[in-house]
């Protein structure tokens, strides 16, 4: 029973994937496009294999994932208790509010030239700007869901005799959880979409500075499988993160996963 | 009031008035509320909806302050939420993270109440049973209807043993069925267990059939127009509601109530207000 259904999810998932691979064939194939601007698909695979066995594809794709780990890691650490401060506290949200707005609306790579100099080229300087992003757009997240606690809640525990440690510890923390999962999810996304830019700043190896490098030689099969690689990695931690909050949140009206 | 000798008071509003400042002027919710509730009692605060009766109940729940006058609990003005007042609230507010029996347990393991780690198995286990939710001890909210969802509401206060219990609209969102069946259970309950209850509803019949005392209240702001002492005998049954007394009581009170909904109706102001 558990075992058909994995296998229709699997299947139904997989139906888009194939419809994208045979829809790329069907562009390449059709004369449209000039074939040199178009890599096959089978093409961006021999390149994968490839670059994974000559060019230490690995590598890229280990030095990426670490930014945008770290980058979020480090981003959400600071989202999570800035955003809680601003949802609880109404007068910090309205002194907090524009400012925030202001540089969430800054686009990175627009930062970039500040950024090489005020921390230079090397490895700072990629997390400086995945920190940016990633807090950004957790901050507003957090404090978006906190504010939205219904104060019932703290409500029912005071009558039931919880003081204020108690009120924090088994009531404000489990109704905080679910949005700092949300925050986690929206932040990494951001980063990854954000990771191109970070590593325009002088990067050796990444799969930004992959694709940043092929775009220079014109190799159009190497920047599909550095998108494809962000995409497929990106996918993977959001699922990994899907799993965790479907664990911890079992008790939500709708589960995540 | 009439002489009888009175067990001790437990609540007390003193001349409670409450109002707010809106953009519109002054805005009067409780107007010069005098009624003292005693040990044993049980009060149902009847009014049309909107009329300042939650209000009332909420500063003895030590969520509102009165603008004037006093609210006194054991004698003592009320300062903040506690233990002993129970309250059973109309939005339920069981806690969605928390499986049916951590519910009921959430209160034994507050410092507060200084319940040995010993008993608390037990106690939960009881109220469970009591409430019927057996079959769902380990169960989160969302697997619950809204009655049993209603009735680990109220095993989580009573589980805690206040003494007072306030009840907001308890049964408002049930179907006709579950809310006979939780008013039997309620009777039950207190018949075994002797609580004083202050009862918020709108249903003239509930008030009749569950209190020993009704004060009618008036459309906003919320002054006592009557307080009816009640003819029937505690323990009750379904069947007090087919004697003739009941229908006279039910037809009086219910005139009263209408007319302060029509008063109410007559001066609605634009603005609108929740309680």
């Amino acid at each position: 029973m558990i075992k058909g259904s994995t296998a229709i999810r699997l299947l139904l998932g997989s139906i888009p994937w194939i419809g994208a691979v045979v829809l790329w064939y069907a562009v390449r194939w059709s004369g449209l496009v000039n074939e040199a601007l178009i890599p096959s698909p089978h093409q961006v695979a021999a390149k994968f294999v490839d670059l994974l066995l000559h060019d230490n594809l690995l590598l890229d794709i280990w030095s990426s994932t670490r930014r945008v780990f770290l980058g979020v890691i480090l981003g959400i650490m600071v989202a999570v208790p800035v955003g809680f401060l601003l949802g609880w506290y109404r007068p910090a949200r309205i002194l907090a509010d524009p400012m925030i707005n202001f540089f969430r609306a800054l686009p990175p790579i627009a930062l970039i030239p500040l950024v090489i100099v005020y921390f230079g080229v090397d490895e700072p300087a990629k997390l400086v700007i995945l920190f940016y992003a990633a807090f950004f757009s957790g901050v507003i997240v957090m404090y978006e869901g906190v504010s939205q606690i219904t104060p019932l809640y703290i409500r029912v525990a005071k009558t039931l005799g919880a003081g204020e440690i108690e009120i924090f510890r088994k009531v404000i923390i489990p109704l905080t959880v679910p949005h700092i999962l949300t925050a986690l999810r929206v932040a990494l996304g951001v980063a990854w979409a954000t990771l191109v830019a970070s590593e325009l700043v002088a990067a050796q190896r990444g799969l930004g500075a992959m694709i940043q490098n092929a775009s220079t030689y014109f190799l159009l099969d190497v920047i599909y499988v550095g998108i494809i690689c962000i995409g497929c990695i990106a996918l993977i931690m959001d699922l990994i993160l899907r799993r965790i909050s479907a664990r911890l949140l079992v008790w939500q009206e709708r589960a995540i996963a | 009031m009439n002489g009888i000798v009175k067990p001790a008071k437990r609540a007390q509003f003193d001349h409670v008035s409450l109002a707010f400042e809106t953009p519109k002027g002054k805005l009067s919710v409780v107007d010069d509320v005098t009624y003292n509730i005693h040990e044993g009692d049980f009060i149902a605060v009847i009014g049309p909806s909107g009329c300042g009766k939650t209000t009332m109940m909420s500063m003895l729940a030590g969520f509102q302050k009165p603008t004037t006058g006093r609210v006194l609990f054991d004698g003592e003005p009320v300062r903040g939420p506690g233990p002993e007042r129970g309250v059973i609230f109309q939005e339920y507010g069981v806690f969605p993270w928390l499986t049916v029996k951590q519910n009921i347990a959430f209160g034994l393991q507050l410092k507060a109440n200084r319940v040995p780690i010993a008993e608390r198995d037990a106690i939960c286990d009881h109220y469970i049973d009591l409430m019927g939710l057996g079959d769902f001890a380990n169960s989160y909210p969302k697997h619950l209807s809204g009655g049993m969802r209603q009735r680990l509401a109220i095993a989580r206060a009573y589980a805690v043993k206040p003494q007072f219990l306030l009840m907001d609209e308890p049964f408002g969102a049930l179907d006709a069925q579950t809310r006979a069946n939780m008013q039997n259970l309620l009777l039950k309950v207190l018949a075994t267990e002797g609580k004083t209850v202050m009862l918020i509803t709108h249903s003239v019949e509930e008030a009749i059939f569950l209190a020993s005392r009704r004060v009618v209240v008036t459309a906003r702001p919320a002054r006592i127009k009557k307080i009816i002492d009640v003819p029937f005998a505690y323990p009750r049954d379904e069947t007090i509601q087919e004697r003739p007394e009941f229908g006279e009581l039910r037809s009086y009170i219910r005139e009263l109530v209408m007319s302060e909904y029509r008063a109410q109706q007559a001066q609605m102001r634009p603005v609108s207000f929740s309680e």
